[in-house]
């Protein structure tokens, strides 16, 4: 302690738990492909098998939580029918899901 | 050389680099050979060495690792006695050739070859985890974790112990590599105010045992930088006594834990500040 840390808090409490957070999401994917990366693969092939989209046009954004980590895939669809002379109109399909990591406790293995 | 020996391989690594892995590798490699052990330091950088500089050997490099796997030069050749200890040898890394020289049936033969002349075979790990460390981790029955209380070094060492634990040849085996931490460059007062990861947060993340802490000290860019570890250059400043610790706790000794001070004057405790 001394006279300066009277009138500062420290960000080591914040680093500790980025790397808490990160090092979970890190040990659980070791040898294992991620699964957050292995849904979005499988939402857009499934979609992409119904209707077509314009890759530019999707937008995936995740959220890597402590115990959820959310997965949402926003995908614009170019509606079929369309009024002559007007411009297309789009659908949006939203896809939100939460995944809940059954995270086992690490160990190091067995050491 | 004696004959006979059956030496523990000691592998120093980080994955990230510049956390202290040479500087740990030459202070402790000179730490345990004048505790008596005799010892091999071997490096692992091929393309980008420096533990020769480090120990003040730099001028004396003729072979090195590279030309002993490829059959150029023996062994002994390639072995170089330090002059101010005598039961310490470096085995340098190239500097001309690049990291795919190493082989993994050459590294073996080395390592098989060392292990009936010495006591400690010490391995010191380029930062990465690509062949130079990997295979300076190969054959490791224990393993020296160095890192700095900072994410990225805590993040990058974290990987490294999930490679220790699939990628050597004791995991292989179904056996373990016995693991270490050694914090560097830990400034006790920072820590203290909050301004960097504690020892107890760094120990609760990576969650191995801690061999020791070496504070941040000006002595060991002295030592480098007059090519001589910090061990035998000033061995009685604080981050020398860390290491001296750390080294007799590799060996099996029960030494208490505690964090080298240096002393600090009265203004720097007021606020919190080396002077200049």
């Amino acid at each position: 302690m001394n006279l300066l840390s009277i009138f500062r808090r420290g960000s080591a409490p914040v680093a500790r738990e980025r790397l808490q957070i990160l090092l979970a999401h890190e040990r659980d994917a070791r040898g294992q492909p991620d699964l957050l990366g292995v849904l979005r693969e499988d939402i857009l092939a499934a979609i992409s098998r119904h209707v077509s989209f314009d890759p530019d046009k999707v937008q995936i954004t995740m959220d890597r939580g402590a115990t959820v980590s959310t997965l949402a895939v926003d995908i614009e669809i170019p509606n079929r029918r369309r009024a002559s002379g007007s411009l297309p109109h789009y659908n949006r399909l939203m896809i939100d899901a939460e995944v809940t990591s059954a995270r086992s406790q690490w160990t190091n293995g067995l050491c | 050389m004696s004959e006979g020996k059956s030496a523990r391989v000691l592998v120093v690594t980080s994955g990230k680099g510049g956390v202290g892995k040479t500087t740990s590798t030459a202070a402790m490699g000179a730490a345990l050979a004048h505790l008596g052990e005799k010892v091999v330091v071997i490096d692992f950088d091929v393309g980008l060495r420096n533990l020769d500089l480090v120990l003040g050997a730099e001028r004396r490099v003729v072979f090195d690792l590279i030309n002993v796997i490829n059959g150029v030069a023996k062994l002994q050749q390639a072995l170089i006695r330090d002059k101010r200890l005598e039961n310490l040898y470096l085995l340098p890394a190239s500097q001309t050739r690049d990291k795919d020289a190493l082989t993994e049936e050459g590294v073996a033969k080395v390592i098989a070859e060392l292990r009936t002349k010495f006591d400690w075979i010490v391995c010191d790990s380029p930062a990465g985890i690509e062949r130079g460390a990997t295979l300076a981790m190969r054959h490791a029955d224990a393993a020296i974790i160095v890192t700095n209380p900072e994410v990225s070094s805590v993040r990058d060492s974290d990987r490294i112990i999930g490679l220790l634990d699939s990628k050597t040849e004791r995991a292989e085996r179904g056996e373990c590599v016995d693991k270490h931490l050694l914090i560097t460059r830990y400034h006790p007062w920072r820590a203290a105010r909050g301004e960097m990861l504690s020892i107890e947060d760094v120990l609760e993340i990576l969650s191995i045992p801690l061999l020791g802490i070496i504070p941040e000290s000006e002595e060991v860019l002295r030592a480098s930088n007059v090519g001589s570890p910090v061990t035998v250059n000033a061995a009685l400043s604080a981050p020398a006594r860390a290491y001296f610790d750390a080294t007799r706790r590799l060996k099996g000794e029960q030494i208490p834990m505690q964090i080298p001070n240096e002393s600090r004057s009265i203004f720097n405790k007021l606020f919190g500040r080396k002077a200049a």
